[in-house]
């Protein structure tokens, strides 16, 4: 193998490291723990985190590229394939290369369209024809489809409930011993969900997840769960290749945009006067340009641009992925401003309070002043407007792919998948199972992204403490 | 407040000036002509006559800021820049890359526009309110709790899952409107229908939760409790006092998209085929019309900028707590 890192995967692991900066600091600050520990009581904010670190883990899988190594020849010595995979591809590999023709439908055995087939006594009929994978060890699909369908759900819904059952009772095995409880009494608490944090909602969340995983992925061994596209690709791997597209939107422009808007925040509200000024009107200019008309021009402007370069992109994985690059900066440029209003507005009130008085009269510096005393009491700001800002972004990822200015049409996301199925809408009858799936993913996630930021936002605003 | 308003004026034209040098360097600096004049005419296998000629068909072929060919005035006029940027402010939107009248253009486009944004506006508003008055008035209570998830649910669906949802359930299994397209006068309310629903329903997520939040913040003031104190009705407390003054945030908060609503919507204008000016901006930005693009550009912020103004004048007549200076 030949690792790859693409400029996006470098940020991610930039992020991983900053997060585990952020959760090692955070651990020793009561102030920043206390919070996090409220979010930890609540039960639906768990199950939405489980939810989240479930995508999260997926989107990471998908962010190590390398270029697999192929059968070496004694003449070429080490030979590596051209196309770029990723960890989570390697595991998805029977998914990934188990392709039919063209569409067919959740389930099915057959295709989706009639083509000529060539009949045993050489005669050719128009008929659907079988799928070369979904359901291709059945002999008779017709009556045997649904008795075997129903026996590889049940088989994994078994085997998901037995491992959950394994995970719930480690999970009882270590409350007892963090209590000092005997297992029943931990079994019993657990059950009647009396821990202070809220426990028995991740344990039910993580085993329904579990159980569901479990009859898909034994399902997914013999049938398209989700059915196939219009190049015969499975949909189920193309829904959980964009789990990393959504992912890098949703919190790569938040960490493009966060040191401007942080700095220019906290100038403006701490020095005033022309700094002020000049601050205000950058924002004011920047708000009023309408969003999606300057995420199109610049979008038309790289395409221009990439058009112009072609040569100096080594492939077309690359180039998708400055793109995907681009679109988080241009996205992170339009929405920079609602956090920096917000922080200038607080630093406003900040800078007159006791403490910073105290700070100027003993001599501190500017600099320190705002990186000591200032920052540390926006953050909660910072902290509320990433959580809510995610969801909306992977939202807009969609509708952005859906007007051609969004993501790449080769990356694999939501957006792309929608906007493929569109198209297929006027079919009769109608291909749905694209669009279904990319609904449910993304739903999922947002879902999970908006239930996850309301905790947090209680948690963390200190107007809504008690 | 004449001279308010003058000075607010006075300071949006530094604004506007900014946006102008913004997407005159997108447009004319990082990508020049000459890349443009490519794109249109195809990557490959294009000579430059043909560039040079598709540039002075457009004026592109003048120097960007200073023509030193040209004679006194015309060393500025005669440039991009002045042709194309400055002619923007008195609206003289000059012609499309592909040769129309872009003024002419908007002039048509924008009523279709306004024939679905400002009839959501307005049944948005009056339906929002009333969803969010209704959650206040039963807070804490399962009506409010099942209320406030189901917000939460709907704010999580793609607004794409309401819009294709929306055609597919009344326009192709219902039959009851067509699903897309536009007619012009009555004709066109069978077609406004449909955006103005699925643009309805998309948004009751959020704006309810939002709306409902503004009336609990109202409910828990002081003036609130003296009016029951001195005995008026639940109902009446609600209707003439919180409603009025819960009203007050929402409509500033509306004022500041009036304008833009000329614009119309780029998503729901292209999905459902309303020749309005936002299927222009996205049939501008496929067709890669850069005139186009640019003069959107510049008239949305010109309506952004007129709806901050209107929305710190409607912030003093509403409230005479708020002083203009």
């Amino acid at each position: 193998m030949m690792p790859v890192i693409f400029i996006t995967d470098g940020f991610i692991f930039l992020l991983v490291l900053m997060v585990s900066g952020y959760i090692f600091y955070a651990r020793r600050h009561e102030h920043l723990s206390a919070p996090w520990r409220a979010v930890a009581c609540r039960p639906l904010a768990m199950s939405a985190a489980i939810i989240l670190i479930l995508y999260i883990v997926i989107g990471l899988l998908d962010s190590f590229h390398f270029h697999a190594k192929l059968e070496a020849t004694e003449s070429s010595g080490e030979v590596y394939s051209t196309e770029v995979s990723s960890i989570l591809d390697l595991m998805l590999e029977d998914l990934r290369n188990n392709t039919e023709r063209t569409y067919s439908a959740p389930l099915a055995t057959y295709a989706f369209s009639k083509e000529m087939l060539d009949l045993a006594d050489g005669k050719q009929v128009r008929d659907y024809p079988r799928l070369k994978y979904g359901g291709a060890h059945l002999t008779d699909p017709e009556s045997e489809r649904i008795a075997d369908i129903g026996k590889h759900v049940v088989v994994g819904l078994v085997c998901g409930l037995m491992i959950s059952l394994l995970l719930s009772s480690l999970l009882v095995l270590f409350l007892a011993k963090g209590h000092e409880l005997s297992f029943k009494q931990a079994a019993l608490k657990l059950c009647r969900n009396e821990f202070v944090v809220a426990w028995t909602a991740i344990i039910i969340t993580i085993s329904l997840i579990i159980t569901v995983a479990c009859s898909i992925y034994n399902l997914a061994q013999h049938y398209h769960v989700f059915g196939t596209d219009k190049v015969g690709q499975d949909v189920l791997y193309q829904s959980i290749k964009s789990i990393r597209t959504g992912l890098v939107i949703g919190t790569l422009t938040t960490l493009v945009m966060l040191p401007f808007a942080i700095m220019m925040g906290l100038m403006a509200g701490y020095f005033r006067g022309w700094i002020d000024d000049v601050i205000q009107y950058l924002y004011t200019t920047l708000n009023s340009i309408p969003g999606v008309l300057l995420i199109a021009a610049s979008i038309l402007l790289l395409q221009v641009y990439i058009g112009n370069h072609a040569d100096d992109f080594n492939s077309i994985e690359e180039r998708a992925d400055l793109r995907l690059l681009f679109l988080c900066i241009i996205l992170g440029i339009t929405s920079w401003t609602g956090l920096c209003r917000l922080l200038r507005a607080e630093t406003l009130k900040l800078r007159e309070i006791d403490y910073v008085q105290a700070a100027q009269a003993f001599g501190v510096s500017n600099l320190s002043i705002m990186l000591r005393h200032l920052l540390p009491n926006v953050m909660h700001i910072v902290m509320i407007s990433i959580v809510i800002d995610f969801s909306g972004l992977v939202l807009a990822e969609a509708v952005l792919s859906y007007i051609n200015i969004g993501v790449d049409p080769s990356t694999n996301s939501w957006g792309n998948m929608i906007n493929g199925a569109r198209l297929e809408m006027a079919r009769e009858p109608i291909v749905w199972w694209s669009l279904a799936a990319a609904f449910i993913f993304m739903f999922v996630l947002v879902l999970a992204a908006n239930l996850f930021s309301d905790a947090v936002r209680d948690a963390f605003d200190p107007r809504l403490r008690h | 407040m004449i001279s308010y308003i003058l000075r607010r004026i006075a300071y949006a034209f530094p604004i506007l000036v900014g946006v102008n040098i913004i997407t005159f360097v997108l447009f004319f600096v990082v990508n020049t002509p000459d890349d443009m004049a490519r794109m249109q005419l195809g990557m490959k296998r294009v000579d430059d006559a043909a560039i040079s000629k598709w540039k002075e068909e457009r004026g592109y072929d003048k120097p960007i800021l200073w023509n030193t060919n040209a004679r006194s005035v015309e060393r500025i006029t005669d440039t991009i820049f002045f042709q194309n940027s400055v002619k923007l402010f008195v609206f003289d939107f000059g012609r499309s890359d592909s040769g129309r009248d872009i003024g002419y253009d908007i002039s048509q486009r924008m009523w279709p526009s306004l024939a679905i944004t400002v009839p959501s506006l307005i049944i948005g508003l009056l339906a929002y309110i009333t969803f969010g008055l209704t959650l206040a008035f039963f807070r804490g209570s399962y009506v409010d709790v099942s209320g406030v998830v189901l917000c939460v649910v709907m704010m999580s669906i793609s607004s794409l899952f309401y819009i294709i949802g929306g055609q597919y359930l009344i326009g192709k299994f219902l039959h009851l409107v067509p699903i897309s397209g536009y007619d012009t006068g009555l004709n066109a309310v069978k077609f406004i229908v449909l955006p103005v629903l699925v643009g309805l329903v998309g948004g009751i997520g959020a704006s309810t939760r939002w709306y409902r939040t503004i009336f609990l913040e109202e409910m828990g003031k002081d003036y609130v409790r003296t009016a029951k104190a001195k005995g008026l009705s639940e109902t009446r407390v609600l209707y003439q006092h919180v409603l009025m003054n819960g009203l007050i945030p929402i409509l500033t908060g509306v004022v500041v998209i009036l304008p833009s609503l000329f614009i119309g919507s780029l998503i729901v204008e292209s999905f459902f085929a309303i020749p309005g000016l936002g299927s222009y901006t996205i049939d501008a930005i496929s067709a890669q019309d850069f005139a186009i693009v640019r003069s959107m550009v510049f008239l949305g912020s010109v309506l952004y900028i007129i709806g901050l103004i209107l929305t710190d004048i409607s912030y003093t007549l509403v409230d005479p707590r708020v002083r203009l200076n």
